[in-house]
C-alpha cells in the first residue's frame, strides 16, 4: 500500500481485493463439487431449459383463418405473404399475411379497430371487424377454445 | 399418590434427541425462508432442505426422512398453514424428495455429492408438487405453463443448497479432526 497517497488509496485496492476475493470464492465453492456434481448440473440444466420450448411453444402461430358472416373463407399457413380479399356487407376487408404474422390490412368499417390493432403474432390471437363481419384469427397447434361468442 | 397404571413413560434416546435438534434447525430454516418475498408462490429456496442433506449423509435415509417431514408438520404449524393447500404441496414436496434421495443416495459417494442430492430432491419437489397441483388445485393443464420457471428455480436453488450442504458438511468433517474422532459411518438404507 505504500504506492498510493493518502487521498487516492481508495479505488485501485479495493477493486483488486475484490476480484481477487470473487476468484477465491469460486474455487473455494468449485471445490466442493464431485466429478458426478457437474453432470448432475449440466442435465438438470438441460432439463429446465428443454421445459422451455416444450411448455411454451402453443404460443407460436401456425396458420391464419379468416372468416366472413361467421363461416371460415380462407385457412391459410403463416409460411409466405400474400393477400385475401373478403367480402362483407360493407364492402371489401383485405387481409395481409406475412412469415409468422398477419394483420387487416384494409377496412371499410366506420371506426377501424381491427386495422389499428396491427400486426397479430401469437396463437390465439384475433382481430374482429364487427361492422363489416370478418375476423381474422391465429390458430397454433392448440386451440385455445372451442368457440368465440361475441 | 398411586401413579396411573395407563400412564405411558417416553424416554427419548439419542436418535431422538438429534433428530429433534436437527428438525428444529430446518423448521427455524423454513420460519426464517417464509418472511423473504418473493415473486411467484411456490418459487422459494427450501433452506429447510440444508438441513435434510445433511442429515442424509451423517445418519442415513431414515434419519433425513423424520427431519424432513417433522420439518413440514412443524413449520407449518409455526405459520398457520397446517392443512391448507400450501401444506399439502409442501408435504407432497418433501415426499417426493424423500423419493428421489432414496434412489441418488445409492450412488456412489466418490463422484456423487450433496450437490446431486439436492438438484434431484429439488426437481423431484417441483414435480411432486405441479403433479399434485394439476390433480387437485389446478385441474387443467395451464399449471404446466409454470413448470419452467418452476425447473429454473430448482436448478438454482438445488445449486445453492446442495453447496451449502456440502460446505456444511466439510466444516464438520474439519471440526471433527480437531475435537473428536469421526462419527460412525451413516447406515447405508
Amino acid at each position: 500500500m505504500s504506492w498510493c497517497g493518502i487521498a487516492r488509496c481508495a479505488e485501485p485496492p479495493r477493486a483488486a481485493r475484490s476480484d481477487r476475493f470473487v476468484i477465491m470464492a469460486f474455487a473455494e465453492w468449485r471445490h466442493l463439487m464431485r466429478p458426478g456434481d457437474w453432470l448432475a448440473l449440466l442435465l438438470a440444466a438441460l432439463f429446465a431449459a428443454a421445459l422451455f420450448p416444450l411448455a411454451w411453444r402453443g404460443g407460436a402461430a401456425e396458420k391464419a383463418v379468416v372468416r366472413a358472416n361467421g363461416e371460415i373463407v380462407a385457412e391459410v399457413r403463416l409460411t409466405e405473404s400474400r393477400n385475401v380479399e373478403v367480402e362483407g356487407p360493407l364492402g371489401v376487408t383485405r387481409i395481409e399475411i406475412a412469415p409468422g404474422r398477419a394483420r387487416v390490412a384494409a377496412d371499410p368499417g366506420p371506426r377501424q379497430y381491427c386495422v389499428r390493432q396491427g400486426w397479430l403474432t401469437q396463437a390465439n390471437s384475433i382481430a374482429i371487424c364487427a361492422p363489416n363481419r370478418v375476423s381474422l384469427a391465429l390458430v397454433g397447434r392448440n386451440r385455445a377454445y372451442d368457440s368465440l361468442n361475441y | 399418590m398411586t401413579r396411573s397404571t395407563t400412564e405411558i413413560v417416553l424416554t427419548p434416546d439419542a436418535d431422538d434427541h438429534r433428530i429433534a435438534r436437527y428438525s428444529a434447525v430446518a423448521i427455524a430454516l423454513s420460519v426464517a425462508e417464509a418472511a423473504i418475498p418473493l415473486p411467484l408462490p411456490g418459487v422459494k429456496p427450501g433452506l429447510g432442505n440444508i438441513v435434510t442433506l445433511v442429515v442424509l449423509v451423517n445418519h442415513g435415509w431414515r434419519d433425513a426422512a423424520w427431519v424432513s417431514l417433522l420439518r413440514v408438520f412443524g413449520a407449518s404449524l409455526l405459520l398457520g398453514s397446517f392443512l391448507a393447500p400450501g401444506f399439502f404441496l409442501s408435504l407432497t414436496g418433501a415426499l417426493a424428495s424423500l423419493a428421489a434421495l432414496a434412489l441418488a443416495s445409492r450412488l456412489p459417494r466418490r463422484w456423487f455429492g450433496p450437490v446431486t442430492l439436492s438438484l434431484a430432491a429439488s426437481f423431484a419437489h417441483i414435480g411432486g408438487q405441479l403433479v399434485l397441483a394439476r390433480l387437485w388445485l389446478v385441474p387443467h393443464d395451464g399449471v404446466f405453463l409454470l413448470s419452467p420457471v418452476f425447473a429454473a428455480a430448482a436448478l438454482v436453488f438445488g445449486l445453492a443448497n446442495g453447496l451449502a450442504a456440502a460446505r456444511w458438511l466439510a466444516d464438520d468433517a474439519k471440526k471433527d479432526d480437531i475435537a473428536e474422532p469421526p462419527a460412525p459411518p451413516a447406515p447405508q438404507s
